[in-house]
């Protein structure tokens, strides 16, 4: 029996031996990542960002080098901290400050002492900082913008943050990565690949040459140069109208749903969220809450569109046979919809068929062309869920699928909202309840580039492509689906001609008649919707927004464009003569009618915005 | 001498080979420095172990010439000579990281403990081989563990706790020479109750052992016990669980102490003392199913192990040749070991059979010790894989432990 001690001993030892060893070796994976993690570093290298052009290939955003001083603590020897300090142009107290700082993050990795100097800064110091040992420079590539405008729709760059490094392992803490406008929506593009080097190392972290033989190894692949369709002249002359006014501008060109102008107002320059002012510029774009500079107004803020909306509801009734061409409305100073509830309308003459109802922007025709085509349907809800249907068809109440990050859906009603609103069945609703839709207040609500979209929709008579900013990759023009898709609106080819006679007749002797440009055929529509806000915890109602749409020329257009002015009062008053100036600007390249474009530059709303922050009771609509 | 060669038992020369052979390779791997890698450069270690590999070829034809009998007759002068040795290394010995077990000659170190193991092992296959000497017998079980004790005491004190823990071993020859079952149980027993009581708690312990007592008592009341010896031996547990806490707290030294509370899982420190076992783990886990190739190694070659081409020699095996290559490496330690009980069995003089069962043990206890260290399932105790680790003193003493048994066996018709 003794014999068999040993043969016991040394088998169930061999035997936990070789389990543990199958479990380390082949169930659990995790000591193969940590070996890796361990045994291999990687050396990256950043390859150049993208170019971004303009539609006309101006050169708007390029590269430039920029130099970070760098600290190794340990490697640091007794130096003058004063003639550092003064070297680089700092203050002694805060270089003492970021010293201690990089001390207390490590003592043997690099930080950084002061970033992002220019060429110039650069120069100044370089050659004197070979005395201080453990300082060194490090070059890193920021964005050069050569132009002071576009901020909005170029975005910038910045290190990413750390939901940033969680949504997409390709990013590394102190990369950069797009932000708002193309930069962030073209970020792949633009940033090209980074490079990537295995490298073996032994303990001391010392290489130990290239892993694999570097098979893994990857070169960096540059970025992409991109082109848009926007016009920089067109978009900085717009910028420049809309000085001291809060609104948007979307400009686009019919035919190919190119966005050719995007202004938010106000806006920034670009180059103020480069380097090193960068944080202290950018919190203060994100403070300031009150006039929202980082907020584009052109794709994000959603007003009523008001009577800019008519000519859809003239649309919608031609295709539904409600009302003839020659069919007249008699209008009374106003519209009464039921008993008691009347809707107000301005002096004009009376009776008008649908072509001076569009110049003249009457009420109460639109009021009752609008209830005859919800109340063609046997109950309200169908009507309204049809009118819907038209709206949506030309790219209203949901996100229209541009190519930039942000966006609202605006809101088109159906008959689901209102259901919900008047808690039917318990409660009826009629078309009477719903008409403030008609003139485009209510409950309608858009956003500037889906009003441009529309006035794309009628100059080209029925369809629209998708708007879009992106025009070339490399020089190569992009022709993806989406936007080279034609998208057919619900409204036959026919009923729009009338439509555009009437929004031609509003530059001839409607509502904007002395703001046509020369020699130009413009169509065209004013807006002035009614708008209101909080103050106390009370609903007061504001200035109303100055709102207008156009598209020129007539036939063969080549702009549509929607002008929003907050609280700028009458559509022809701002709205309309920023559209008209825009509308020379694109087509004619200059200007003639300097005392107009005067009058827009010198003219500012300031005083209307500080209105509802003073304190004091005030008066709107003056 | 061409008798000698006939009679030799030539697999466990063979397996022998092996084990040195594949673990002069994993040397050279580990301590490989790529900018120079010339085999025959005798400043590395790689090159050194080829020294020793060689003299030992001169002393394997040294013993096999040497008759056996004769180093038996002289067991108690070796035994002697090498307790002065041990004794000797507080005069003259060399110290290094803190331990005095070094005789230092120029460069050349020597490590008389690697030695007194076969001197023990002499000394116990003489003893026991005596007429009339039985293990069955008190007095003869106090003069044996004297034997052992007696170096094991200077070895601790040197202090070298993971050696002296190596003499343990020797409970194999003695059981097989009738040392009665009551030792190996209460040696597991006191393992056991150790562990058990770090890893929870010493009232946990005891509770567990009073309520498993009861249950025995109620199970086994039809039997007759002696309740006497029953309660002592409860007592005894109990009491001994309640000292372990003293024991660790006071006798262990603050790393011993870590090595134990890493091991039961009580503290994860991946920087500190967990750091060997950590990276031990990382390079055998790496390798895989295949391994990374010889010189292939990573972390071999970044020098993530300490003491890689000693004591953690296993993990560069584990890490180039894979799953496959260091189980075919444990496969050959089981064949070697066991031929090696396998022909104690088959000696007819008992010295013999004693002393093969020491140099089997002996293996055997380095062995586990060691591959249980290296992949984490035993505290860091910092013993060399025998044959297999660097180094000269451990080679030579492992040689002339195996060799002077082949001898034996190659002479044992001769009566």
């Amino acid at each position: 029996m003794r014999k068999f001690l040993p043969i016991v001993l040394v088998s169930l030892s061999i035997i936990i031996f070789v389990v543990k060893l199958f479990y380390l070796q082949i169930v659990d994976d995790s000591y193969k990542k940590d070996a890796i993690e361990l045994s291999v570093k990687k050396n990256y290298t950043y390859p150049q960002r993208g170019y971004i052009r303009d539609r006309n290939g101006k050169l708007l955003v390029e590269n430039q080098p920029a130099y970070d001083v760098m600290i190794i603590p340990y490697q640091t020897d007794k130096f003058d901290t004063t003639a550092l300090a003064s070297l680089l142009n700092i203050p002694k107290n805060s270089f003492k400050n970021k010293i201690n700082q990089a001390i207390n993050y490590s003592w043997r990795l690099p930080s950084t002492v002061l970033p992002q100097l220019t060429k110039k800064e650069y120069a100044a110091i370089q050659e004197r900082m070979y005395k201080y040992e453990g300082f060194y420079i490090q070059k890193r590539s920021l964005r050069n913008y050569n132009t002071d405008y576009a901020a909005n729709v170029l975005g910038y760059i910045a290190e990413v943050n750390r939901r940033d490094l969680k949504n997409n392992p390709y990013y590394q803490s102190g990369d950069l990565i797009g932000r708002q406008g193309v930069e962030q929506q073209y970020e792949e593009l633009l940033r090209g690949v980074r490079g990537v080097e295995y490298i073996k190392r032994d303990r001391f972290n010392r290489s130990l040459g290239p892993y694999k033989k570097g098979a893994y190894d990857t070169l960096a692949q540059k970025g992409k140069d991109i082109s848009l369709t926007i016009d920089i002249d067109l978009q900085s002359y717009g910028q420049k109208l809309m000085k001291n006014k809060r609104g948007g501008i979307v400009a686009l060109e019919p035919e190919t749903g190119e966005i050719l102008a995007l202004v938010s107002s106000p806006n920034y320059d670009p180059s103020l969220l480069v380097g090193r002012k960068r944080s202290r510029n950018f919190t203060k774009l994100w403070y300031d809450t009150i006039a929202k500079p980082l907020y584009d107004r052109g794709l994000q803020a959603v007003y009523p569109p008001g009577s800019t909306f008519k000519p859809l509801t003239g649309l919608i009734a031609l295709q539904e046979d409600e009302v003839g061409l020659n069919e007249k409305f008699s209008c009374y100073g106003g519209y009464t919809y039921a008993r008691g509830a009347r809707m107000g309308c301005h002096n004009h003459k009376s009776p008008l068929s649908m072509e001076d109802a569009v110049a003249y922007s009457c009420n109460s025709y639109f009021a009752q062309i609008y209830s005859r085509s919800i109340n063609k349907y046997e109950t309200p809800q169908k009507g309204m869920n049809n009118w819907h249907d038209h709206l949506t068809s030309f790219g209203l109440g949901n996100y229209l699928g541009y190519d930039l990050p942000v966006g609202r859906k605006g809101l088109i009603p159906d008959a689901d909202y209102y259901n919900r609103a008047y808690d039917y069945p318990t409660y009826k609703w009629y078309a009477s309840a719903t008409i403030s839709n008609a003139i485009g207040q209510g409950e309608v609500l858009t956003t500037p580039i889906q009003l441009a979209n529309v006035m794309a929709a009628i100059a080209n008579r029925g369809w629209y492509k998708k708007p879009h900013i992106l025009k070339k990759i490399n020089d190569q023009p992009i022709q993806k689906d989406k936007y080279v898709k034609k998208r057919k609106t619900t409204i036959d080819k026919k009923h729009f001609e009338p439509i555009i006679d009437g929004l031609n007749k509003v530059f001839k002797y409607g509502t904007a008649r002395f703001l046509q440009v020369p020699d130009v055929e413009m169509c065209g529509k004013t807006g002035t919707a009614e708008n209101k806000t909080v103050i106390d915890g009370k609903t007061v109602q504001l200035t109303d927004h100055s709102i207008f749409v156009a598209f020129a020329p007539k036939d063969n257009p080549k702009i549509a464009l929607a002008v929003f002015v907050e609280n700028g009062h009458w559509g022809a008053t701002y709205a309309g003569r920023i559209a008209s100036l825009m509308t020379e600007k694109y087509l004619k390249g200059n200007i003639t009618r300097k005392d107009l474009e005067s009058w827009i530059l010198n003219h500012s709303l300031q005083d209307e915005y500080a209105k509802p922050l003073s304190g004091e009771p005030f008066e709107i609509n003056q | 001498m061409p008798k000698i060669i006939a009679q030799l038992d030539w697999l466990t020369v063979l397996l022998y080979t092996i084990i040195i052979g594949v673990g002069w390779a994993m040397i050279y791997s580990a301590t490989l420095e790529t900018t120079n890698p010339e085999i025959l450069n005798f400043s590395k270690p790689y090159g050194k172990q080829i020294i020793w590999i060689t003299l030992s070829v001169a002393l394997i034809i040294l013993i096999l010439s040497v008759e056996s009998k004769f180093l038996i007759r002289f067991s108690s002068i070796i035994y002697v000579l090498s307790i002065l040795l041990l004794a000797g290394l507080f005069v003259f010995g060399k110290s290094i990281a803190g331990q005095i077990a070094w005789y230092s000659f120029g460069s050349f170190n020597f490590q008389p403990a690697e030695f007194t193991k076969i001197a023990v092992s002499l000394a116990l296959a003489k003893y026991l081989s005596e007429f009339n000497v039985s293990l069955k017998k008190p007095l003869i079980q106090i003069k044996t563990f004297i034997i052992l004790g007696v170096p094991m005491l200077l070895i601790l004190m040197q202090p070298d706790a993971g050696t002296a823990l190596t003499f343990s071993t020797f409970l194999i020859p003695m059981y097989r020479k009738g040392l009665p079952h009551a030792y190996l149980i209460i040696g597991v027993s006191v393992i056991l109750l150790f562990l058990l009581t770090l890893k929870f708690s010493a009232s946990a312990v005891a509770v567990s052992i009073v309520f498993l007592s009861i249950l025995m008592i109620i199970l086994l009341r039809k039997k007759k016990i002696n309740y006497f010896k029953y309660f002592l031996t409860v007592g005894l547990g109990i009491g001994f669980v309640f000292s372990v806490n003293f024991v660790f707290n006071n006798i262990l030294l603050p790393h011993q102490q870590d090595r134990f509370e890493i091991l039961l899982g009580n503290k994860t420190d991946i920087k500190g003392t967990g750091f060997n076992t950590y990276q031990s783990k990382v390079a055998i886990g790496s390798g895989g199913l295949t391994g990374k190739g010889w010189l292939k190694g990573t972390q071999t070659h970044g020098k993530f192990v300490p003491a890689q081409h000693t004591d953690y020699i296993f993990s560069t095996l584990a890490e180039e040749w894979g799953f496959l290559g260091s189980t075919a490496v444990i496969l050959i330690y089981l064949f070697f070991i066991l031929r090696l009980f396998f022909m104690a069995e088959r000696q007819k003089q008992t010295y013999s059979l004693i002393y093969g069962y020491c140099v089997a043990s002996i293996l055997f206890i380095h062995f586990f010790v060691n591959i249980g260290m290296v992949l984490g399932l035993l505290p860091t105790i910092g013993i060399p894989l025998p044959l297999f680790s660097y180094g000269g003193s451990s080679l030579w003493a492992f040689t002339i432990l195996v060799f002077i048994f082949l001898k034996m066996d190659a002479k044992r018709k001769q009566l």
